[in-house]
């Protein structure tokens, strides 16, 4: 009978072991480590460059040929929960653990678990760490000291040309037209249409249209012709007007400047296209400036100027467009040709020296193109065995990549 | 020469009547050629066949308009089909207010046909898919999306609180979303190569109209984007391997497209061979003269 | 002046600088700063369509109220929009509102809303025609300019005809290889030129915002200098 008491207590003793670490995955007891060589395998530590948030867990042991998965657990210190993280099949792996406190402590817990499902202790495999914001991204180094030199020889530039240093700038036709297309509206009696581009103020093709807007507006307001500027984006509007504002004022026609001919027509990409060809279709401008962003829209509004017969005037750096401006426009402004239009129409000293400034960079570029090509080419040739040109092409390599 | 003088004075819209024919015809008699699948198209869906475990996420931005839905509507149906299939969540996400109708459009018509044909394996709005809700701001948008996505939208298009649907369990920023795929005729795609890739290093597919579609296949290279989908061609092959793998059951909008698209390229092709013999021709004359 | 030159100069100095070194800053600080810019530029955003409305309305109440050529269109314009808005406010945009389904009994939840039913029916057939205009521009397009003139129009001539029969199913009906040499096309050459363009670009559009940040460039406030 004794015996019988005896079992049934253990049969239920078992059950309430077996039950409780079912039940709730929480333990206060450390457990000992299954094997210490094995566990030395495993590292935790911070993530670096993060606002100390993460922390990573590595192993690089392949375990190979050993039939078991892995569980990792995560426990915060002082707290009796664990976080199961994930079941780990294959080695070596890495697993970054994110959204994590910078106050807080966590510890990493390993069990293995058998092919019949059995699992093992959970054993700590780390001191308890906690991840540490950082203050500046390492990995992004290059980048800033790219940012750093850019700008500073942008500055250097602009103070030689201050100092009475003569720049030349190659002529653009498409610019140089401004003027004469302008003067033709004039004559004709008729007004000038100008489409600031599709996208919104966060596009940097929009500010050099803008940019190019303002000498424009100026010269309108000295022939005292009708300028007409729809626009897609309200933002893009607001500006447009003060840049039209401020150039009639400048230009002395303060009067002449009429705050309805800047207006929103719609934020539908067609829909918008779709206006602007009725405007060239109603008012038949005699000159149509289209400069800015633009995408598939670009061909309507460019046919429909096409077929009143304005004189077109595109410019865009949207390559995939600039075909259909070709086609259907008088004269075409390409690519960073726009960029350069601001300092190339007011011909301001300060505008002209950042123009150097790309020109420079460009130059760096197309040299660090070609060596990286040459040397690739030789190391073809040679099947890959020198060494300095494999170190340098692996230098160049490592900061187009950061 | 009659005929010279014809080509060169031929008026536009002559041109246009006959392009609609080409195009119109057909739709009524189709041909059906075949179709190879082009490598940018095979990565995308490669990548959510192989690449997603069951339960990921993935996020199509519908930043498109009625104007263009012609080419990318049917690209939407597709990539949230597969998903649908491979048991993955999808959320839509859209930049633009005219976006939202678009997406609200997908997910009626694909969870309707996709119960009607898995009576055993049914999809639930918010619980499987949804579209979060428009929020103003485009890149700032994209932006706050890469800190908290629950944060940047806090509803979804139907006015559910996100923090309460199951859709959304366990996704915080794009550390969450295994695709996104955008889909847009403007460069809004840009936006999510530069900002959700470059920024956030999120998983970005481009679907865009076949006008746009050179633009990318720069970042198809740099591995900034891992696909693309190119106008109706890439919505149809798609759909084909979809149908291929036996979980498509709508009507194949792009497929159905591609013959009219055969026949108005040939046009074209026809069009500038006539303008070239007109214009080698004239030029002839006027140097004999 | 101070208001209109040089305190706008300055605010964009100063988040311009402070946001290309919040890129290099990963600290929680950063962060939240960076989270509270993005916060206002969505508020900022949504409140420009309130001037997007007034620009419409006011343009369009002008050419009514001075009866320029076809004024009357403008009224079609209010109409739309003061019509569409209040089908969205009342109606709902993806689910009927409870008071429009108190108004009409027979609506469901599931039904279509009003502000749907516009977009599916009168947007998306305008908007798709407005798209399917580029068709036939592009087909009078290359039929008006794309000439064989000189020896690198006619190798972009035979590059495009190549391509525009390559991109459909009937290019690989002709030729079983045509869609990989169109591929190799767009993925070659195609974008060795466009990097070259990008390349350019892009410089172009860091010296821009340097500029802008700098205070060097000012035309976008206004007026010349």
């Amino acid at each position: 009978m004794k015996s019988k008491i005896l079992f049934f207590i253990f049969i239920l003793l078992s059950f309430f072991f077996i039950f409780s670490q079912n039940l709730t995955q929480t333990d206060q007891k450390l457990f000992t480590p299954v094997d210490s060589t094995v566990l030395k395998n495993f590292i935790v530590r911070d993530v670096g460059n993060d606002d100390g948030t993460r922390i990573e867990v590595f192993c690089n042991f392949p375990f190979d040929g050993k039939n078991f998965t892995l569980k990792l657990y995560r426990k915060e210190s002082g707290d009796s929960n664990f976080k199961m993280l994930k079941t780990i099949k294959s080695f070596p792996f890495k697993i970054v653990d994110e959204g994590l406190f910078s106050d807080k402590k966590y510890e990493y817990y390993i069990s293995f678990v058998d092919s019949m499902g059995g699992e093992s202790e959970k054993c700590i495999i780390n001191q308890p760490i906690s991840p540490k914001p950082d203050l500046f991204k390492t990995d992004k180094t290059i980048l800033l000291l790219m940012i750093i030199i850019y700008t500073v020889v942008i500055i250097l530039l602009v103070e030689s040309v201050r100092k009475g240093k003569e720049l030349f700038v190659r002529k653009i036709s498409g610019l140089d037209t401004l003027d004469e297309a302008v003067g033709r509206a004039t004559e004709m009696g008729r007004p000038v249409l100008y489409v600031p581009g599709s996208s919104t103020m966060s596009d940097i093709a929009t500010i050099a249209s803008l940019n190019i807007l303002g000498p424009v507006a100026k010269k309108i307001a000295e022939y005292e012709t009708k300028l007409i500027v729809p626009n897609r984006d309200p933002i893009v509007m607001t500006v447009a007007k003060e840049v039209v504002k401020e150039s009639y004022s400048e230009a002395g026609r303060p009067d002449a400047y009429n705050d309805n001919d800047i207006f929103f027509l719609t934020d539908s990409q067609f829909g918008y296209a779709a206006a602007v060809s009725g405007i060239m279709t109603r008012e038949k401008p005699a000159t149509n400036l289209l400069l800015g962003m633009f995408w598939a829209e670009s061909l309507i509004m460019a046919e429909a100027g096409n077929t009143t017969g304005a004189i077109q005037i595109a410019g865009t750096d949207a390559v995939t467009q600039l075909p259909f401006f070709i086609t259907s426009c008088d004269y075409t402004i390409i690519g960073e040709e726009l960029y350069a239009a601001s300092a190339y129409l007011s011909r301001e000293p300060l505008l002209l020296g950042t123009l150097k400034a790309q020109d420079y960079f460009k130059g760096l570029i197309i040299i660090i193109l070609t060596l990286y090509f040459l040397i690739l080419i030789i190391s073809l040739i040679t099947g890959g065995n020198i060494t300095i040109l494999k170190n340098i092409m692996e230098f160049l390599r490592f900061i187009f990549k950061s | 020469m009659r005929f010279i003088n014809f080509i060169n004075k031929l008026d536009k819209r002559w041109i246009y009547l006959v392009l609609a024919l080409c195009i119109i015809i057909p739709f009524l008699f189709p041909i059906g050629f075949p179709m190879k699948t082009t490598a940018p198209v095979k990565s995308i869906y490669d990548f959510i066949e192989d690449s997603i475990p069951e339960g990921g996420v993935v996020l199509i931005g519908a930043d498109y308009d009625p104007s263009t839905m012609a080419e990318l509507h049917p690209m939407a149906k597709v990539i949230a089909t597969h998903a649908l299939s491979n048991n993955l969540r999808v959320l839509f996400v859209t930049l633009y207010p005219q976006g939202a109708g678009m997406a609200q459009d997908v997910i009626e018509n694909v969870l309707r046909e996709w119960n009607n044909s898995n009576p055993d394996n049914q999809k639930e709005l918010g619980k499987d898919i949804t579209l979060l809700a428009y929020v103003p701001g485009v890149s700032a948008v994209v932006l706050k999306m890469g800190e908290d996505i629950i944060e940047t939208f806090n509803e979804d298009g139907y006015g559910n609180k996100l923090s309460d649907l199951e859709v959304m369990k366990e996704i915080k920023n794009y550390n969450d979303i295994d695709l996104m795929v955008e889909l847009a005729g403007s460069a809004v795609v840009l936006t999510w190569l530069i900002y959700a890739n470059g920024r956030y290093g999120l998983n970005v597919g481009i679907g865009t109209t076949a006008v746009s579609a050179a633009e990318y296949y720069s970042y198809l290279q740099s591995k900034q984007a891992i696909g693309m989908l190119g106008g109706l061609k890439g919505a149809a092959e798609y759909e084909n391997l979809l149908s291929k793998k036996g979980v498509y059951w709508g009507r194949k909008d792009a497929t159905v497209g591609m013959d009219a698209q055969s026949s108005a390229h040939i046009f074209f092709i026809i069009l500038i061979v006539l303008g070239n013999i007109a214009y080698f021709v004239s030029k002839k004359q006027k140097g004999g003269r | 002046m101070f208001i209109r030159r040089t305190l706008p100069l300055l605010v964009s100095a100063i988040f311009g600088v402070a946001l290309i070194f919040q890129f290099f800053i990963p600290h929680p600080a950063s962060k939240s700063f960076y989270n509270m810019m993005l916060d206002w530029l969505i508020i900022v955003s949504a409140f420009t369509y309130l001037i997007a409305v007034q620009s419409t309305v006011e343009l369009h109440i002008t050419k009514i109220k001075r009866k320029v050529e076809g004024w009357q269109y403008s009224i079609i314009v209010l109409v739309s929009l003061f019509v569409t808005a209040l089908l969205g406010i009342f109606g709902g945009a993806f689910m009927p509102t409870t008071l429009w389904m108190k108004i009409f009994h027979n609506v469901k939840p599931t039904d279509t809303t009003p502000l749907m039913y516009t977009y599916l029916y009168m947007q998306m057939p305008m908007q798709s025609t407005i798209f399917s205009l580029l068709a036939f521009y592009m087909a009078s397009a290359a039929f008006r300019s794309f000439r064989a003139r000189s020896f690198d129009a006619t190798l972009l001539l035979i590059t495009a005809g190549i391509v525009t029969i390559g991109r459909v199913p009937l290019g690989e009906f002709i030729y079983k290889g045509l869609p990989d040499v169109v591929e190799w096309i767009l993925k070659y050459p195609n974008m060795a030129a466009q990097r070259g363009i990008l390349i350019g670009v892009q410089l172009g559009i860091i010296a821009t915002s340097i500029k802008i940040i700098l205070g060097i460039e000012r035309k976008y406030l206004g007026g010349g200098k």
